[in-house]
């Protein structure tokens, strides 16, 4: 309420991190963060590698010599794997690139959400019924593939939609919080697969697993380069990119989202219907990730769906939206780095013997230093700059 | 023997908040200490009650330095602060609140209930509080609510009692109450700071009245010695005009109409109850009252952000009750909303985007869904130009903007069209005086271009300045309407409820 | 002066208050609900047949003890009873008891369901409550756990990820050493994890949200990661002891309600205990002022002298010492076994339970109550072998929360300052 001056920019870089990143420029600040966060993790990764490799463990006692440069060759294994897995060869880049496609989309999904003030953590459901939706058309009927596959990645859009949008709903009408709801329909959306799966309506004849028909070829995802798995879903997903920047900063929609995000009650004195917009909100994250959906079963085989065929796609999507800070260029970049560690962390459990889980403890490192800023600078003894506005996401239960 | 403040200077990043201020309180005497909203006045007694520790300079108490870690410290040495806004926890009872942080227990931490109760009952009588310990303080009106704030700091035994404009949520009535109150801590002794930007408050209670401006300083009057107009020059620092000058109305056609509205509060209480009133084209009609009468949910209604429960609200011939707030701004009402930074401005937006809040939607500044950002920037600095808003661009966030500048960014946006009708709502709430004198002359400005106005204000001198009709609110209902010949008595009167031949 | 004055012309309406609507809802749909209960559970029932409800457990006392009623019958009775609570509802002339209705509607429903399910069979009641019981232990431990939190502001999504860590801690502790220090690990476990999250959230100021899916999805990747790269390679650890059932003399002898409530392990006793303690504590102590104060209004209590951030912090642990016992009841007492992803989600039904439980330690054990018996309906019925697919089964506990949830959202207020931190000046 004072009526105070306001303080000029503090531009004093203080330390040699600072002046070599530029950090008082906005672009080098914003690189930097996630740089670090993603440095950090890998060394904290590494740590974790050498402890639970329980044979060499037991060495230790034996013979410390022996037993570091065995943990030291172990944890060279699994980082090289991972490189090579991910960047080493022309196969491994198609791989980082087939892997990233999905993440990029889910991604957005939930960044676009994030930007509006939503935690949309359903993008698994909204892959799986999307993904459904798509794979029905794929497989019932059978027309070109120039429309068959339009066709398909609509219905996906549409299947994703409606399933976010019901949290969209709740929140519209009830207020209840997205949280909750869009994880307990994660949940009622595995289990409704399942039973669509085993259904006379999708299950391939013959089998008594939840397995399905097989989409018709004229729906499958036609590969960009010959044998590699790449395929267009990939384009699909740099389109969605472009699309997604220009919904959200060059639109009255994105205008109406971002205020939102940032004050639902301002936005509410300039006359937006705030309830309708969640439910908007909640349709365009769930559009997107129904066409990752429709890129599980669609793009790669055997085109049928299976059991949770989203994967742990949803959960790394939110990791990728705050490494991409929201923002669907970040988003773009965070999901290939992720595709890199996919495709690599297969590599790596293959090579070296290290589960694939730990890629998901490094990108769960990766969130917590980008989402405390605070706590990176903290390690690395880096200046505060100016205010920078965080989007309201948690505001209680009721807003 | 008494409070001593000695070359106090706090700084904060970019502003100096305080400059080697001193002041001096003794027992039994009150000191009003007057200055503008960011005069540093709140600074200073946040440090003196240890919420901020001094960038330089001492405190003393009977002589002796002290240093103040926290509250726990202040209170500890007998200073008490009753805030301006109440540190009291809503869902709380009275007297859980009197004793929350000096809490008394029984084995295992167990609360003494009874005895907490009794020492509130034993306060009250002494003081003339008569407030009930088992009410939930987010029940009780907002006077009552005052004088648990003030049982609070006399339960710890405070010795120095500091006010923090405890009258700006009072109707005059109840300032009169207050004032016997503080004569009788007076009485026992105590030292009384009082913090102010009322002038005529100040004179009639304190003993000694010292004036802040800037952070520092600059006067130490006697309230015998010196007239309101000089105080408000000093407070300052420059003549100021106290009135505002204005030409008789010409009121045309009835451009809002409200008859019989009633609107509930979030919890379901009738809080606006049965109101009825017109403005006409050309005239400032304001509604005075002291906040919490219902004139919010008044606003909000007639402006469609809530909605009522029974009556009519019309715009010339139209129907707008049930109308969309987009609605109502489409149909050529301003609304400067009495919440600027929750409402009335989103703050990680920058200057630009706020200023096309209202009308992104439109022609020319969006095409269908496109937006037309270049028209938008044209917008935003024309109009930042012309209502003389202080900001190094228009691409700053709009948090970054002073209180006044950002209250001027909203009446730049709301003002810039074809509007018939201006619903402000305490349009100059925690701004500085320039942007005060601003803001009054632009809606007089619309006035006498023919747009109706009608202000809501708890700032009763705000609204006898500005009004040519003035509506007193109490408990949801208007309980009396005035012409522009009113006094601030008669208002006050009204205010309670009461009229000059008794309670109505 | 004058007089007020009035508009002219004035045209009077009265439009629906939000919790008019309410009723008008809740209303049809107990009306709705009456229409099922006709046609599915009544009519859909041959007309003869009977429901036996078995109210003894084998190896009672007392036994053969049972209930044998005529399910379209009872299937009508009831469709009766919710009728006219639906109709009284629609009446909106007592609206205070909108809620009770519709509580004592869904109770009503529920009993006409298991009814039409055990149409022509025998169904153990005796042991669908029992179940009841045990399986609403970590939703309610849970939901302890959110309200500590919550009653100091800091909003604890990462309570799965707490009680699954916890498991896991548990699991090869317990199997190491002993199903006491099991215990104890899981306790520890889930206080750091608290510890992380208080940190998090109250020293570095990340948003609490965040925070909590951050932890979650951390946990689920860590416990994943060394379950497949240590308790596969040795999975010795993976088998920890039970606690054992402890029957109460004398009140474990009653018919059907010694086995629900008197002939259980030491957590469900303990989760008893502690919904009194926390009650008690939380609004007689004053510790438990002093923390509600910070969840209501921080400032206040910092203008007063109370430490906020300690206060946070403390409580934060202790959430996390209640979330650990909760995760400990996963491997050392139900399944004993630790595998990936083992709490499905319980975490946040416990959230939903702690709103549906306004933020009181009773309430969150009633909600707890509700969703065990949504978990045990699962469990039961794939037994009794209904129309309805398992699949459908799974759901059922994860609708019910959805429909708790939305349904309760605004009825129910949160501590005022909840979710937001304190900045000190």
């Amino acid at each position: 309420m004072s009526d105070r001056v306001p303080s000029p920019e503090d531009t004093s870089a203080s330390n040699w991190l600072d002046r070599a990143t530029g950090v008082g420029t906005s672009l080098g600040r914003a690189l930097m963060l996630p740089a670090l966060a993603v440095i950090t993790a890998l060394i904290i990764g590494a740590v974790i590698i050498a402890l639970t490799d329980i044979d060499t463990l037991t060495v230790w006692g034996d013979d410390p010599g022996e037993a570091f440069r065995l943990t030291l060759s172990g944890i060279g294994d699994a980082y090289r794997a991972l490189f090579v897995g991910s960047l080493g060869s022309w196969r491994a880049i198609t791989e980082t690139l087939f892997a990233a496609t999905p993440l990029i989309l889910a991604g957005l999904a939930v960044a676009i959400g994030f930007q509006a003030g939503l935690f949309n953590i359903g993008v698994n459901g909204q892959m799986l019924i999307g993904g459904m939706a798509g794979l029905w058309v794929g497989f019932s009927i059978d027309v070109p593939a120039i429309i068959h596959i339009p066709l398909a990645v609509l219905a996906a859009m549409v299947g994703g939609a409606v399933w976010a949008g019901i949290a969209g709903l709740l929140k519209a009408r009830t207020g209840a919080h997205e949280v909750i709801t869009t994880i307990m329909l994660n949940f009622v959306a595995i289990f409704l697969v399942d039973y669509l799966l085993k259904s006379s309506i999708f299950q391939q004849p013959g089998r008594n697993d939840p397995i399905s028909q097989p989409a018709g070829s004229s729906a499958q995802f036609p590969r960009l380069l010959g044998d590699y798995r790449l395929h267009i879903g990939f384009l699909l997903a740099l389109a969605a990119v472009w699309v997604a920047w220009w919904l959200m900063y060059r639109t009255t929609i994105g205008f109406e989202f971002r205020a939102v995000g940032f004050s639902p009650s301002g936005a509410r004195y300039g006359g937006m219907n705030v309830a309708w917009i969640y439910v908007a909100v909640m349709a365009v994250c769930g559009a997107l990730a129904g066409i990752a959906g429709a890129n599980q079963v669609l793009g790669l085989e055997p085109y049928r769906g299976i059991s949770n065929f989203a994967g742990s796609v949803g959960f790394d999507a939110i990791a990728l939206a705050l490494l991409g800070r929201s923002h669907p260029i970040g988003v773009l970049f965070a999901g290939l780095l992720f595709g890199a560690l996919r495709a690599g962390g297969r590599e790596m459990q293959g090579a070296a013997g290290i589960p694939i889980d730990l890629v998901l403890v490094l990108q769960a490192l990766i969130i917590v230093m980008i989402a405390a800023p605070a706590l990176v600078r903290a390690i690395y003894r880096i200046k505060t700059p100016d205010q920078e506005l965080e989007t309201s996401i948690s505001a209680g239960w009721t807003k | 023997m008494g409070l001593e403040l000695r070359g106090i200077t706090k700084r904060f990043p970019g502003v100096l908040a305080n400059d080697g201020v001193d002041l001096t309180v003794a027992k039994g005497e009150i000191v009003a200490l007057l200055g503008e909203n960011g005069a540093g006045k709140t600074t200073l007694m946040n440090i003196l009650y240890g919420l901020y520790t001094p960038s330089s300079g001492q405190v003393l108490i009977d002589g002796e330095e002290r240093r103040f870690s926290g509250p726990g410290d202040a209170i500890a040495a007998g200073i008490g602060m009753v805030h301006q806004h109440f540190m009291l926890v809503p869902v709380f009872t009275v007297a859980e609140n009197v004793i929350l942080g000096d809490e008394p227990t029984k084995r295992f931490g167990w609360l003494d209930k009874r005895r907490a109760r009794k020492t509130v009952r034993e306060i009250s009588s002494h003081y003339g509080l008569d407030v009930d310990p088992d009410a939930v303080v987010e029940d009780l009106p907002v006077g009552i609510q005052q004088r648990v704030e003030i049982i609070k700091v006399l339960e710890r035994e405070a010795r120095f009692v500091i006010f923090d404009e405890p009258t700006s949520v009072l109707t005059p009535s109840e300032v009169e109450g207050f004032f016997r109150i503080v004569e009788g801590l007076k009485a026992d002794g105590k030292g009384i700071v009082f913090i102010s930007h009322k002038l005529g408050e100040a004179m009639e209670i304190a003993d000694r009245i010292v004036i802040m401006r800037r952070g520092r300083t600059v006067a130490e009057v006697m309230p015998s010695e010196i007239d309101e107009e000089r105080l408000a020059e000093l407070m300052v620092g420059r003549p100021v005009e106290l009135e505002v000058h204005r030409e008789e109305a010409k009121p045309g056609a009835v451009v809002l109409s409200v008859a019989d509205l009633v609107v509930l509060d979030d919890r379901n209480q009738r809080v606006v109850d049965g109101v009825s009133f017109e403005v006409r084209a050309g005239e400032i009609v304001g509604i005075a009252g002291v906040q919490g009468n219902g004139q919010t949910e008044l606003v909000e209604s007639i402006t469609g952000l809530r909605p009522s429960v029974h009556g009519m609200v019309r715009l010339l011939d139209e129907d707008i009750t049930t109308r969309s707030p987009r609605a109502i701004h489409r149909r050529r009402v301003a609304h400067v909303p009495e919440d600027r930074l929750g409402s009335g401005l989103i703050l990680a937006f920058t200057v630009t985007e706020n200023i096309v809040l209202g009308s992104y939607y439109e022609s020319p500044i969006s095409r269908g869904i496109q937006m037309d950002w270049d028209e938008a920037r044209a917008r935003a600095a024309r109009l930042v130009e012309q209502y003389d808003v202080r900001t190094p661009s228009a691409e700053v966030l709009v948090s970054t903007l002073s209180g006044g500048n950002q209250q001027k960014v909203i009446v730049a946006r709301e003002f810039d069209r074809d509007i018939r009708l201006i619903v402000a709502a305490q349009p100059t709430r925690g701004i500085d005086v320039g942007s005060i004198e601003y803001v009054h002359s632009r809606i007089v400005e619309a006035r006498d271009q023919g747009v109706a106005v009608l202000i809501v204000s708890s700032e009763l001198e705000e609204i006898l300045a500005l009004s040519d009709r003035v509506l007193v609110m109490f408990r949801g209902r208007l309980a009396a309407e005035f012409d522009d010949s009113v006094t601030a008595t008669e208002c006050g009167l009204a205010m309670l409820g009461e009229t000059a031949s008794g309670p109505s | 002066m004058t007089a007020v004055s009035t508009a002219s012309d004035v045209k009077i309406t009265a439009r629906a208050t939000p919790e008019q609507r309410r009723a008008t809802v809740i209303g049809t749909v107990l009306l709705l609900l009456a229409g099922v209960v006709v046609w599915v559970f009544g009519l859909g029932v041959e007309s003869g047949a009977r429901s036996t409800f078995n109210l003894s457990l084998p190896g009672e006392r007392i036994q053969d003890l049972s209930w044998a009623v005529n399910s379209r019958w009872l299937a009508y009775l009831v469709a009766a009873v919710v009728a006219f609570l639906g109709g009284w509802v629609l009446r909106r002339s007592h609206l205070r008891w909108t809620n009770l209705a519709l509580a004592i509607g869904l109770g009503l429903f529920a009993l006409a369901f298991l009814t039409w399910a055990a149409a022509g069979k025998s169904f153990s009641l005796v042991g669908m409550l029992r179940s009841t019981v045990i399986l609403s232990v970590p939703v309610t431990l849970g939901a302890l756990t959110g309200l500590m939190c919550e009653r100091v502001a800091v909003i604890n999504i990462a309570i799965e990820g707490q009680l699954l860590t916890a498991a896991f801690v548990g699991t090869i502790m317990g199997s190491a050493f002993g199903i006491w220090a099991g215990l104890v690990a899981a306790m520890v476990a889930g206080a750091i994890l608290g510890a992380v999250l208080a940190v998090l959230a109250i020293r570095f100021q990340v948003d609490q949200i965040i925070a909590g899916v951050v932890i979650n999805i951390f946990a689920l990747g860590l416990t994943s990661f060394l379950a497949r790269r240590v308790l596969a390679a040795a999975p010795d650890l993976n088998s920890p002891g039970r606690f054992a059932s402890i029957k109460i003399p004398i009140l474990g002898d009653i018919p059907v309600i010694g086995s629900v409530l008197f002939d259980h392990n030491m957590f469900v006793y303990a989760t008893f205990v502690l919904v009194l303690v926390l009650h008690l504590g939380l609004f007689y102590t004053r510790w438990g002022l002093r923390s509600r104060s910070v969840g209501e209004h921080p400032k206040a209590a910092d203008t007063v002298g109370i430490d906020v951030y300690r206060t946070r912090y403390l409580n934060t642990i202790l959430g996390g010492l209640i979330a650990g016992f909760g995760g400990a009841f996963f491997t050392l007492s139900q399944v004993s076994r630790f595998e990936e992803n083992l709490t499905a989600g319980i975490g946040f039904i416990g959230l939903a339970a702690m709103i549906f439980g306004r933020w009181m330690p009773l309430g969150a054990l009633g909600a707890g109550l509700v969703f065990g018996f949504a978990r045990a309906i699962q469990q039961k019925l794939g037994i009794l072998g209904t129309p309805i697919p398992s699949e459908f089964l799974s759901m059922t506990p994860y609708i019910v929360t959805i429909i708790v949830v939305a349904g309760v959202v605004g009825i129910s207020r949160p501590p005022a300052a909840d979710g937001q931190p304190y900045i000190k000046q």
